[in-house]
């Protein structure tokens, strides 16, 4: 049987989504897409110059992916939404990942704003994928605003600290009836493994392979692990415990 | 409360007695830590801190390839006007310098916009002298509605300005602010600025954070170094952008260490800053704080900005002039300044790309 994600209507085979920031050239990004069959990209629409020739990100990212333009640089509700507008209007298509950071420090998402932006974006028929600090209040209203994922920080952006949020994102994938997607944090295939047995729908890396020794090697890696926390999930692990245990020495007089 | 609060109480501090006790541990301990306090910023600008490059080296490259990646943001300035009413020393725009003074027309704007643009650069940093009488903020909020039409970040590199006036220039399409002290030290100010508006020390100590206040996206400051003992100046910069960054968490906040460059005049340094102790500056600024953009002008010669590319810089001008009109006549005016590093665009994507780092040419999109 296939096992197929499903996101507003796209059918994806690839659970490992790529962001673009930091490679040291556009050609390696293309390269690492090319090694993995990564179906979903995100590009900062800060970043794409729609009149550049030569330098422009876009042309780098093959066609058939799912390109997912990002709101970086929104510090309110209404400068993602604005930013959301002019990705459309250029033809970036209809995805939409919802960052809105107004602590240039830590990067941490503002739950409070990216759902007032999913509203808004959503009843404009977008896509909407908020990254969000892993809450599961916030997380609800941003179901209930009409997102069509969320993606929860594992750890801060770029910070390659792993999950440091673990029980926060089991309780969104326990509660939470939407694709919940792994994004920010993640520095080892160890850890895109872990989210992804969690039950994570798929996990966002840039950092992590973008800045790595050899980052088309790093890729690779992390599309095995996700391959394998995914294959894992839906074996269902069995239990983990702390010692051996004796077949039933307590009830074993019901047989 | 303004950043004066915290530079003050620095006035009576024995720096060099402070220098002469940091010990080889002493740094060895502020490298072990994941975060740096003020005091450890110190640490690292100290001369025992020398020894230690090579160390502080590989941990600013890893830091700052991890907040920002292997990329290189590039922007240029744009000189509008040489006019000034100022004396400072160091300057060739020193109102005593006699030079024929102009600024460019709307027009003339246009035309080195246009040639800007053809290097595909989309963030321009447009400065002027000071001199409200011929370049008030009127004058500059025209040129912004050319400028708009050809860039989609620009920053401003002007006199201080009032909240309401850095906000009516963010309305007409500015998003940055770069404004240097030039020296903390409150004497040597006054002494190096004898006339004109900015003998005003406070009302330029306080710009970046009204500039903060009004709701600039980024706000780059930096001491001049070669006026005043290196290392007390630049600590006093770090202070300062470590204060904006915490009172204004949404502002990226940068640094710029432009070392002092023959310009017209006959200024001398105090003391001019080695290659080694600029990148004992570049690193320890890097490790105090990690996510503060720091750039590196064409002030420095091209081999030295190469090798400091991995060291924590984020940002660099190229293709630079820093005469008014520089761009569009024959003949080169009068800069404020003389430039080192004279490459072309494509010199510079090349040795870039070639380096592993990827060109940006644009980070921000006016919504």
């Amino acid at each position: 049987m296939k096992d197929s994600l499903i996101i507003g209507g796209t059918t994806l085979e690839n659970r490992l989504f790529l962001g673009t920031g930091k490679f040291s050239h556009h050609a390696l990004m293309a390269e690492v897409i090319r090694h993995t069959g990564v179906q979903v990209v995100t590009v900062a629409l800060r970043r794409i110059d729609f009149t550049a020739q030569e330098e422009n990100v876009m042309q780098h990212v093959p066609r058939e992916c799912l390109l997912m333009p990002n709101t970086s640089g929104a510090r309110n509700a209404e400068e993602a939404v604005r930013i959301a507008r002019i990705a459309r209007a250029a033809g970036a298509g209809n995805w939409i990942k919802i960052e809105v950071i107004s602590d240039q420090h830590y990067l941490l998402p503002d739950n409070f704003e990216t759902i007032k932006a999913t509203e808004i974006l959503a009843q404009e028929g977008f896509v909407v994928l908020p990254y969000m600090n892993p809450d599961l209040m916030a997380a609800k209203r941003l179901k209930e605003a009409g997102a069509a994922a969320v993606m929860p920080l594992g750890a801060p952006i770029g910070s390659n600290r792993g999950l440091q949020t673990k029980e926060m994102i089991r309780i969104l994938i326990d509660t939470i009836d939407l694709p919940i997607i792994v994004d920010a944090g993640l520095g080892r295939p160890s850890q895109a493994a872990e989210a992804m047995e969690m039950g994570a729908a798929a996990v966002l890396v840039n950092t992590a392979v973008a800045t790595a020794n050899d980052p088309l090697l790093m890729a690779v890696a992390f599309n095995h692990a996700v391959k394998a926390g995914r294959l894992a999930y839906l074996a269902g692990p069995a239990a983990a415990k702390q010692t051996a245990e004796a077949s039933s020495p307590l009830t074993g007089f019901l047989r | 409360m303004g950043f004066y609060d915290i530079y003050s109480p620095y006035n009576n501090f024995d720096f060099p007695g402070f220098f002469r006790q940091v010990s080889a541990e002493n740094v060895q301990a502020v490298l072990a830590k994941e975060s740096l306090t003020p005091e450890d910023f110190l640490i690292l600008l100290s001369p025992a801190a020398e020894a230690y490059l090579e160390l502080m080296a590989q941990r600013a490259h890893r830091e700052t390839v991890q907040n920002f990646g292997r990329v290189i943001f590039l922007f240029t300035p744009l000189y509008l006007a040489d006019y000034c009413e100022n004396q400072c020393l160091y300057c060739g725009f020193n109102v005593k310098n006699t030079f024929p003074r102009r600024k460019l027309s709307p027009g003339e704007v246009e035309k080195e916009a246009v040639e800007i643009a053809k290097t595909e650069m989309k963030h321009v940093l447009i400065l002027t002298g000071e001199s409200r009488k011929h370049t008030p903020p009127s004058y500059i909020k025209e040129c912004l509605q050319v400028l708009e039409r050809h860039f989609t970040s620009i920053s401003l590199e002007i006199y201080p300005l009032e909240i309401e006036e850095y906000a009516d220039l963010i309305g007409a399409g500015v998003d940055g602010l770069t404004i240097y002290q030039e020296v903390y030290n409150e004497e040597i100010y006054d002494a190096i600025h004898p006339a004109g508006p900015k003998r005003d020390y406070r009302y330029r100590l306080d710009a970046p954070e009204r500039g903060c206040r009004a709701g600039m996206r980024t706000v780059s400051l930096g001491p001049l170094l070669g006026l005043n003992d290196w290392r007390r100046e630049v600590f006093f910069a770090g202070l300062h952008a470590d204060y904006l960054r915490r009172e204004f968490w949404d502002v990226e906040v940068g640094l710029s260490f432009p070392r002092f460059r023959p310009h017209r005049g006959n200024f001398q340094p105090q003391t001019m800053v080695s290659d080694r102790n600029f990148v004992q500056i570049i690193l320890a600024g890097r490790l105090f704080l990690p996510r503060a953009g720091i750039t590196v002008s064409t002030r420095e010669r091209a081999e030295l900005r190469d090798n400091i590319l991995p060291l924590g810089v984020t940002k660099m001008s190229a293709c630079s002039s820093t005469a008014v009109g520089g761009r569009i006549e024959v003949k080169e005016g009068v800069g404020q300044f003389e430039i080192s590093d004279r490459r072309d665009i494509e010199a510079m994507k090349e040795m870039l790309l070639g380096r592993g780092y990827q060109p940006i040419f644009k980070d921000w999109h006016k919504v």
